[in-house]
């Protein structure tokens, strides 16, 4: 009987119970992240350069060689696609580093901790998409460089779908990370999705010059629709190079993939074995 | 009143069951050793008190919670140190810690107090704004305990918390723990295949092949098997095993330079010797039963083949001239 009063007695057993999203936990994740993007210098430095190689390199040698329609050269086709290509890689870095936390045990960490699953999701998909939306607005400050002019209301327009995009991105990476167990993984999906994804997203060539099957696999491609709303933006004229998609189905699609994937990504993240 | 009690804990991943049926208690402020060879369990036990694994039947409750339904409950009620290490390498020994303040939800002034009595403790104070990767792994260790003890955990859990440590490391790491023991009052639960850590807590289970096969305090475990040894060195040795048998009834072994023989306590039978003899007495010799015999005991194995064991403890006596 008696140690029924103790147990009754002590306030320090009464239940907590948690809350949906821990906003101090979602914070110091996402700070984290900012901390680790730049200590890591190695990443910062293939960040920097990665989208400026292909845009300046790779944009000014297919320049020579393609013949382009007077009013845009290859350069200023490139531009919208380099944006999606650094917001594709970045995300799914950011993502991917769940399972670098797993394989570290960091994870652990966060899991024994009293916050819910979909607080870690959350802290995740917001510092991944917030690292995208730095690094993709960063590259608008090199149009000018291949000649396209954007004012402040097309940046306006542009960081609200880089901010799209990239929590779409990073949702589906957070996503596919779950199942990851190993680094080993990542370069399976490296070369199986995030590739084929780049190259097949309208990025570096119009999409609909491709033959029928690979033309189909860029309608399944979320960034095919990132990519395309970014050219509605930049690109003045909605020519044979320009956008081949509507604005609002563009963004209509994101949206919806973007929801879908963070409840996949928060349901695969509250399974216990 | 138990802070642990665990209750026909089953545990069975894909066909092959990790915890087979156990139950135990553990009282509040008590340090509680599981002691068993890699693969007995005792990973599995833990993960699921801490809420990272669900069992497969039974009941585990920490704190008065039950570990399944209440896991928010449990989660905050506890300390952990894992196997391997896991703080985040590139952030510095202060940022860990107060990633984990934040996670925990304290408020920012009693975060800062926290943080730098600890450090302190711990040592790391000045090592505060280094990154952790720059540590050794008895630093990070440290740092890991420090980390799990901030957000003043009812239950400390410790899986294996010395495992790759250099010895003089792990006496540190343990004087830390102990002391921090009696400092806050909390509980500690460790899993361990040392038997010389599990010696110093207060009471052990012995789990294997997912059972508990003996749990009591060391000594009570130690009862088990055949009781201490005494070796005494006599004037005359045949005088003394004479007098043993007329005056305690007991039979000793003649040795070459000694005579031994068994007895229950054998602490509390020593000065027994010295009053009921009247042969001088040269040396004694008293050895402990280890906890090592208990398991070679219990299981007919070692717990570990690389075991480090001394051949346990001998506790020398010395009568003056």
């Amino acid at each position: 009987m008696s140690v029924e009063k103790v147990f009754n007695g002590h306030g320090q057993r009464s239940r907590t119970t948690e809350v949906m999203f821990s906003y101090k936990a979602i914070y110091v994740i996402i700070s984290r992240e900012f901390k680790r993007f730049f200590r890591q210098k190695g990443r910062l430095l293939v960040t920097i350069s990665r989208p400026l190689l292909w845009l300046f390199i790779v944009g000014t040698g297919f320049t020579q060689m393609v013949n382009m329609p007077a009013t845009t050269s290859y350069k200023q086709f490139l531009l919208p696609g380099i944006i999606g290509m650094t917001i594709l890689f970045s995300s799914v870095f950011s993502s991917i580093s769940v399972v670098w936390d797993r394989e570290f045990g960091f994870l652990r960490e966060m899991l024994v901790a009293p916050i819910s699953r979909a607080t870690i999701v959350m802290g995740k998909l917001l510092s991944g998409a917030a690292l995208s939306i730095v690094q993709g607005m960063v590259l608008l400050v090199f149009s000018p460089l291949v000649g396209i002019k954007v004012t402040l209301p097309g940046i306006l327009a542009m960081l609200v779908l880089i901010a799209i995009l990239s929590i779409a991105i990073t949702a589906m990476g957070l996503f596919i990370a779950s199942f990851l167990t190993s680094l080993e993984g990542f370069n399976v999906i490296m070369n199986f999705i995030v590739l084929p994804m780049f190259f097949l997203s309208g990025a570096l060539y119009p999409m609909n010059a491709l033959p029928t099957v690979l033309h189909y696999l860029t309608l399944i491609n979320p960034l095919s629709y990132g990519v395309d709303a970014f050219k509605h933006i930049l690109f003045e004229k909605n020519g044979a190079l320009g956008a081949e998609f509507p604005l609002f189905l563009d963004i209509g699609l994101l949206t919806v993939f973007s929801i879908a994937m963070i409840i996949l990504a928060a349901r695969s993240f509250e399974r216990k074995e | 009143m138990s802070i642990i009690q665990v209750t026909d804990l089953v545990k069975k991943y894909n066909g092959l069951t990790a915890v087979n049926g156990i139950s135990f208690e553990v009282k509040q402020g008590e340090s509680f050793g599981f002691l068993g060879p890699n693969g007995a369990g005792k990973t599995t036990t833990i993960n699921i008190l801490c809420t990272l694994l669900s069992p497969t039947s039974g009941t585990a409750e920490v704190n008065g919670h039950d570990c399944l339904k209440h896991a928010h409950s449990v989660r905050s009620s506890i300390g952990l140190v894992f196997q391997d290490i896991t703080l985040d390498n590139d952030l510095t020994a202060y940022e860990n810690l107060k990633f984990h303040c934040y996670l925990y939800n304290m408020n920012k002034r009693e975060m800062e107090e926290r943080i730098e009595a600890i450090l302190n403790i711990v040592g790391l104070y000045d090592r505060k704004d280094d990154l952790v990767r720059r540590f050794s792994g008895g630093m990070k260790r440290r740092l890991e305990i420090a980390r799990g003890l901030l957000h003043h955990p009812k239950v400390l859990f410790l899986d294996e918390p010395t495992l790759g440590l250099d010895p003089q490391t792990r006496t540190n790491v343990w004087e830390f723990i102990n002391n921090w023991r009696k400092k806050e009052g909390i509980t500690v639960f460790l899993t361990t295949h040392y038997m010389d850590e599990a010696e110093v807590c207060d009471r052990i289970a012995i789990i294997d092949h997912g059972r508990i096969i003996a749990c009591g305090t060391p000594e009570e475990l130690k009862k088990l098997i055949r009781g201490d040894t005494i070796y005494l060195k006599t004037a005359d040795d045949n005088r003394a095993m004479s007098e043993l048998k007329e005056t305690f009834d007991i039979k000793a072994a003649k040795l070459h330079d000694s005579i031994s023989f068994n007895v229950e306590s054998g602490d509390k039978f020593i000065p027994k010797i010295f009053e009921g003899l009247k042969t001088a007495i040269v040396s004694v010799n008293l050895k402990k039963p280890t906890l090592d015999d208990v398991f070679i005991h219990l299981t007919g194995r070692e717990i570990r083949e690389e075991n480090n064991n001394k051949g346990g403890e001998l506790l020398k006596l010395r009568r003056r001239g």
